[in-house]
């Protein structure tokens, strides 16, 4: 099996690697800076492999026909993906480099060493840098995966704090965003979006937006409609007067009079039996709890619709060149997935689009970077070949980016008379969790496309086989248990618009899953922790889950009125970093929860960028316990209701817990990406600790002081 | 449209733009300040702070032209990256940024809050801080920074 896929995708060894003759060495990845930090650790791995001073490197990032090709910039892959093959190529340019320089300083590769990119020998005071035997030219070697990586006790930078890239121009605010961008002529766009999905064009006068100052164009076709100026300020007036003059036949309604929760258990739905992570084709068989029953529990957990929220709307620019051919740039996880949508739905060559991935708002999965775009190439076609800004608005990324999906689970398990689980049952009710754009043949999963007169309609959904993958993601425990059954159920005609969200179904299937545990345990008077112990055999998930009991002071179940401690366990994915969370909070008569205390253990096998690594893990707490305490997607019949951050609000600064962070490394392990590990954590730990603190058990997502009002009084 | 005179950090700018234009416009694209972010243009994130008369004020809605006379310091006028802000210098040094969409706001709402009030306690920062949202949850590398700013400005 290949070291990483992007090493068969792009096994050219110059593909990855130039050595330049000034002293720099510039360095490829087919993935994207998303504020993940990729270019630090991408740095780092490559300057620990060549011997050379961080410094030298430029890291190039995501560009089609630049760049290796690595998909998307997604599912915590990007260390195992891109850093094993960066660190791959690295040891083969090494390894090439030393035999030049054996040649050179006459001298046994043996005996070499690389201080900095030069390169001296022990028998002589002979030296040459890298760029003096490699400056401009190519290596035209494949990558050999055969070729040994260093050992990591000759490590001179890993292990040790790394200087982060990038950050002067952040707190400068000079770090170019995409929305900062500025191409010669360019001219602004806006779309503008119907009330709801259904609603339908039907006229808009729009000789009046024509004449105002600076208007160049009002696009449109079929429903899609976008206005085009010579200056921002110009197309935001132009636009809010073409808003009030579009008139729209509203009525199609959406399928809001039926509770999301019951439409996930009533609606037709396909369902997979799951075994061992994977998704099967055999009969789902009845619930078997194992022969002996002591005890048996059932709950369902409900999570809503949450949206990835980044702080910008999305935005692209867009330029047709005199020959067709079409540069687009954007914030895009997957330049060449994206490439492929544009050119399915614009019936053009990939190999005339040019696709640029730069710098956006964090994404947090698939939002409305690749819709943006679509709507830019659609402005562009209709003017005369200048580039075209055009960006969303607040509203129109809150009411229109793809939400991560309401999903319900439904748990069921048995004790036998030692107090262990003789047998567990899982249901994960969902629609799907993955509709990123790419080459989808007939269909698009680009916004803008359905609104076309010749409109593209979206596939409809097929159920993801991948191990782990979308709606069964972390819904087979790690723990040692005999009878499971796991069941995925891909639910259709679901009312809103959904797609990858950070952690995908983890986050829910561990919030059932976690959160069982202690009503298990507890049911059976026994401390979550030691129950979780008792069926664990994993000694990394053990190393995690003592750490952070360990640091947080672990102290059982209290009573301690209205001040709770929960904890809660996961590997993401069953395969990447393990990451054990205890949150410390106090709930007050009203039922507001103050979160006061968070630690995490986590174990994603060898750092790289300590500092990075921690700040993945604790954003991914902070933006889960944001979900868990205060967020759902709002809509009725008429549309989206929560379109900005007063409708949707989110955790400010005064609800953050003061963090701790236990990182367990392993040097002598691959790297386990870890930006999505502390998603599902978070939200059961903090589950058990209302329930610690209060007595109530919460099983619906956002706990609200209505939520728990709710459940107190159920 | 019509020509006023903005004072933008420390310089007279005359500018050609309709006087109820937001002021956020302006501001990066007649005077190129795009470290000035534009997060929801309806005065509930903070991306787009500005310093006005010793007070972070929002510019995303406010009419350009209400800021004749009353100067402003955008994150470009705290300082550059040879000559970082002492706040900016604590921000690096935290690594108190991930996608970094929100920190010049955040740094422009910690100047503010650190002329006021150079030795602030934890729930005074949580509060001079309430009106800025992050999405990459980088809360708590952005407390630890904003202390570190306090103690250097105070030693
Ligand atoms: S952009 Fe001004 S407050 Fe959000
Ligand atoms: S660092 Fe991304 S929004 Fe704050």
């Amino acid at each position: 099996m290949s070291l990483s896929p992007s090493l068969i995708r792009t096994p050219e060894l110059d593909a990855w690697i130039k050595i330049h003759r000034t002293g720099r060495l510039t360095i490829a990845t087919g993935k994207a800076e998303l504020g993940q930090k990729i270019v630090t650790a991408i740095a780092t791995i490559a300057a620990e492999e060549l011997d050379v001073d961080p410094a030298r490197l430029t890291v190039i990032t995501a560009e089609t026909g630049v760049t290796p090709d690595e998909r998307y910039t997604g599912g915590s892959n990007s260390m195992e993906e891109s850093g094993t093959a960066v660190r791959q190529a690295m040891a083969h340019a090494r390894k090439r480099l030393l035999e030049m320089a054996a040649l050179e300083l006459a001298e046994a590769v043996g005996n070499l060493i690389i201080n900095d990119g030069t390169i001296s020998g022990r028998s002589n005071d002979k030296r040459i840098t890298l760029w003096a035997l490699m400056g401009g030219k190519s290596f035209n070697y494949t990558i050999d995966e055969e070729i040994a990586v260093k050992s990591p006790d000759a490590y001179r930078i890993i292990g040790k704090p790394v200087t982060g890239l990038g950050f002067a121009g952040l707190v400068c605010g000079t770090t170019a965003f995409l929305h900062d961008l500025e191409l010669p002529g360019m001219v602004h766009a806006r779309a503008l979006r119907p009330p709801n999905y259904l609603a339908k064009l039907m006229d808009v006068d729009d000789r009046s937006v024509r004449a105002m100052a600076g208007v160049i164009a009002v696009v449109r076709d079929g429903s899609f409609l976008a206005v085009c100026a010579e200056r921002e300020d110009q197309v935001v007036r132009a636009a809010s007067k073409l808003r009030r003059l579009a008139r729209w036949d509203t009525t199609e309604r959406l399928a809001a009079n039926v509770n999301i929760y019951e439409q996930l258990k009533s609606n037709p739905r396909q369902s997979l039996l799951v075994v061992d992570g994977v998704p099967s084709d055999a009969p789902v068989p009845p619930q078997d709890l194992g022969s002996e029953q002591r005890k048996t529990l059932s709950a369902t957990y409900l999570k809503p619709y949450h949206m990835h929220g980044s702080m910008a709307p999305s935005a692209a620019i867009a330029r047709f060149h005199e020959t067709g051919n079409l540069e687009v740039w954007s914030h895009s996880q997957g330049v060449y997935p994206l490439r492929s949508a544009l050119a399915n739905v614009l019936g053009m060559a990939e190999t005339q689009i040019k696709v640029t991935h730069a710098p956006g708002p964090g994404c947090y999965g698939h939002n409305g970077a690749e819709d943006a775009a679509l709507d830019a190439v659609l402005v562009a076609r209709a003017i005369d070949g200048r580039a075209v800004m055009l960006k969303w608005e607040r509203d129109d990324e809150h009411a229109w980016e793809p939400y991560g999906s309401a999903m319900r689970v439904e748990m069921k398990a048995a004790l036998d008379g030692r107090g262990k689980i003789s047998g567990l049952s899982h249901d994960s009710y969902s629609d799907t969790q993955v509709a990123r754009p790419g080459a989808d043949g007939g269909f698009s999963k680009l916004l803008p496309a359905w609104y076309l007169q010749e409109p593209v309609a979206p596939p409809k959904p097929q159920p993801n086989r991948a191990p782990h993958g979308g709606i069964h993601r972390n819904a087979d425990p790690i723990y040692r248990i005999a009878n499971k059954r796991i069941v995925k159920h891909l639910v259709e005609a679901l009312p809103l618009r959904v797609s990858a969200l950070r952690a995908l179904a983890a986050y829910a299937n561990i919030f059932a899953l976690e959160s069982f545990m202690d009503e298990l345990a507890l049911a059976d008077d026994q401390d979550s922790l030691d129950f979780r112990l008792a069926h664990l055999d994993d000694d990394r998930a053990r190393a995690v889950l003592e750490a952070a009991a360990k640091t947080a002071n672990w102290r059982g179940r209290a009573n301690a009125e209205g001040a709770g401690q929960g904890l809660a366990l996961a590997q993401y994915k069953n395969q990447k970093a393990y990451a054990a969370v205890v949150i410390d909070l106090r709930v007050d008569d009203s039922g507001q929860i103050d979160l006061q205390r968070a630690v995490i253990a986590a174990d994603a096998g060898q750092v790289v960028d300590p500092e990075g690594l921690r700040s993945q893990l604790e954003g991914g707490l902070i933006q889960a316990a944001s979900w868990s305490l205060k967020e759902e997607v709002t809509y009725d019949s008429g549309g989206i209701t929560s379109r900005d951050w007063e409708t949707y609000p989110i955790l400010r600064f005064a609800d953050v817990p003061t963090l701790e962070t236990v990182l367990i490394d392993r040097p002598d392990q691959p790297f386990l990406g870890s930006g999505e590990a502390t998603m599902g954590p978070t939200v059961a730990a903090i589950a058990n600790a209302v329930f610690d603190a209060v007595g109530v058990r919460l099983r619906q997502i956002p706990f609200t002081p209505e939520n728990l009002r709710a459940a107190a009084a159920a | 449209m019509t020509n006023f005179t903005l004072v933008v950090n420390g310089h007279n700018h005359v500018v050609t733009a309709d006087p109820d234009t937001p002021l956020i416009y302006v501001l990066r694209n007649d005077l190129g300040l795009k470290g000035v972010k534009l997060g929801c243009g309806l005065e509930q994130c903070g991306a787009c702070m500005v310093l006005v008369d010793g007070k972070a004020e929002m510019s995303c809605s406010a009419p350009a032209g209400s800021f004749v006379e009353r100067p402003i310091t955008t994150i470009e006028g705290l300082g550059t990256a040879d000559d970082l802000h002492p706040i900016q210098r604590a921000f690096m040094a935290e690594r108190a940024a991930q996608c970094g969409y929100c920190i010049p706001g955040m740094i422009i709402s910690t100047k503010a809050l650190l002329d006021k009030n150079p030795d602030p306690s934890e729930p005074e920062i949580r509060a001079g801080l309430a009106d800025n949202l992050c999405r990459c949850g980088t809360h708590g590398s952005i407390l630890k920074a904003i202390k570190r700013a306090a103690r250097e400005i105070n030693t």
